[in-house]
């Protein structure tokens, strides 16, 4: 399936009524491959996250072009899941099925292939029965990565995908997202490495809760934007009035 | 040598020579069959104390299905489920609903239900506390063995029924969100078969001890495997065990029936934590020498 256009049409998305994500306007494009950069607590992961459909908008639309909600596959950063749950690799990966075989239809032999062929595309050929408890944090991301492969979206967010991880991991790692890009799917990633943004993300979003800049990444990553978003209010305020920004 | 045959046999066969023995063997396989693999569930999604609450909190639901039907066991039966459901959705909507945290509102809820068990039951003529707490293993009769039959199959399948949605609900929530499934409708349907299985277990264990069945196995299984599917089939080993360990305790030491089975399945929870082969102590005092690679 091909991607749409993922719109955002002054998109506010809040904790407990603080806005995250402050009146954020533009547009995915599909096929485009966009890092999402910005100081810490600049609302990256809450967009990510309200974009998949796991935080409720506050206001504003989010516009997916017509795509059924499962189109957009979340790759989440490794802390949010249980490792010491006992399940292995394989089995990780193949949940990632989910889509087609929801709660009740067999995976099947064709399933468990492509399972293990996605763990074999992250370079973790013979760790099917692997449990995930026994994985270093850079083996866990490749498998994160292999259960992404098999949801087979044609829209893939990533949230801190080279967080924790090794040179030898991220370009590994570096090379199936480009080979998504060539596939044609629309693919964003939360980004802390401004040269890695630079050097293999085309477009770039520079997030501080409200969008600063949104565009080709050499426009986007130059020095004096990226000062302006160091400087922009980190905290929350507290006792702040209602916004009166026109909708 | 046939005296030792025949020690052997007058030792492990022959109690259940004796037809309310067997009975009370039946429904217990029955139990051991059903509540072991949710007691696995339960600790990966450390609620193991949850098992804790319903068993007590089933009590006023039983103690008025008796005071309302006799002591009709598919009334007690039902009213438990009731009761032991709605503590448990009480307590998470309350948690929810004003952002406490859940086992504080667990702790509350059961303790109420409790209290009011106990004096629904002073309250009503002719229904014997000590036989709601302490159940009677004995004198478990048809009726109490098909219930418990039921029960358990009812339990067995619905876990098959969401074992892959529940995996996931417990692996990685989020994934499941997004997928756009309710987690929430999942996490519920498993409740409802612990709830199931905590009433099985009243019959014959009494509410005092009906989970000691489902959860010392559970507790003892991640001794003997590491993948989940190896768990469970450890949970319900060690339970069917227990179940005869503790009935032939029971018929040959003159203990207390309910009380032998649990403590047969603590003793085999000591035995896994000392000597299993999974992160038991004996693996992590004896020093082995490392590996290659």
């Amino acid at each position: 399936m091909m991607p749409a256009p993922v719109r955002l049409l002054d998109l506010t998305v809040t904790h407990d009524r603080h806005p995250a994500v402050h009146h954020l306007s533009g547009v995915f494009a599909p096929g485009s491959l966009t890092a999402i950069v910005g100081p810490n607590g600049a609302g990256k992961t809450t967009l990510l996250r309200a974009l998949a459909g796991l935080h409720p908008v506050a206001s504003g639309v989010i516009d997916l072009g017509g795509m059924p909600p499962g189109s957009i596959a979340l790759l989440p950063q490794g802390g949010a899941l249980d490792r010491s749950f006992p399940i292995h690799c394989l089995d990780v990966v193949a949940l990632g099925g989910w889509g087609r075989a929801g709660p009740f239809r067999p995976v099947g032999a064709e399933g468990l292939a492509r399972a293990a062929a996605a763990l074999d595309a992250v370079g973790l050929r013979g760790f099917e029965r692997r449990p995930v408890g026994a994985l270093s944090a850079g083996q866990f991301q490749r498998v994160l990565f292999a259960r992404l492969m098999m949801q087979d979206a044609p829209v893939l967010l990533l949230d801190e995908p080279f967080n924790a991880v090794d040179a030898r991991t991220t370009s590994d790692l570096l090379a199936l997202v480009a080979g998504w890009h060539a596939e044609g799917r629309t693919v964003a990633a939360v980004l802390h490495d401004i040269e890695l943004a630079r050097s293999h993300f085309p477009q770039a979003l520079l997030l501080a809760r409200h969008g600063l800049a949104w565009g080709a990444s050499s426009d986007v990553l130059r020095p004096e934007q990226l000062r302006a978003a160091r400087l922009s209010a980190e905290a929350w305020v507290d006792g702040a009035a209602p916004c009166r920004a026109a909708a | 040598m046939p005296g030792g045959g025949l020690i052997l046999h007058a030792l492990l066969l022959e109690p259940f020579g004796l037809s309310f023995m067997r009975r009370a063997l039946a429904g217990c396989l029955a139990l051991s069959l059903a509540g072991p693999p949710l007691g696995v569930f339960l600790v990966l999604r450390r609620m193991s104390l949850m098992s804790d609450v319903l068993q007590h909190g089933i009590l006023p639901g039983v103690a008025l299905g008796a005071a309302a039907a006799g002591l009709s066991l598919w009334a007690m039966g039902l009213g438990g489920f009731l009761a032991g459901l709605s503590v448990a959705l009480l307590a998470g909507s309350l948690s929810r609903a004003t952002g406490a945290r859940e086992d504080s509102q667990l702790a509350g809820v059961y303790l109420v239900a409790l209290a009011l068990g106990v004096a629904i039951v002073s309250q009503s003529r002719g229904v014997d506390l000590q036989h709601l707490l302490f159940g009677s293993v004995l004198a478990v009769d048809d009726a109490a063995l098909l219930l418990m039959a039921g029960i358990a199959t009812v339990a067995l399948l619905g876990l098959a029924v969401i074992w892959r949605p529940l995996i996931l609900e417990s692996f990685d929530p989020e994934m499941l969100r997004a997928a756009g499934s309710a987690g929430a409708r999942w996490h519920l349907a498993f409740l409802a078969l612990v709830v199931l299985c905590v009433v099985g277990g009243f019959t014959a264990l009494g509410t005092l001890m009906s989970v000691g069945l489902m959860m010392l196995p559970a507790v003892a299984a991640r001794h003997w495997a590491a993948g989940l599917a190896g768990q469970v089939r450890a949970a319900v080993a060690l339970a069917v065990l227990a179940s005869v360990l503790g009935l032939l305790a029971s018929y040959h030491l003159d203990l207390p029936t309910g009380p032998a089975i649990v403590l047969s399945a603590g003793a085999l929870w000591a035995g896994s934590l000392c000597l299993g082969p999974h992160s038991s102590l004996a693996r992590r005092w004896l020093r082995r020498p490392h590996l290659a690679g």
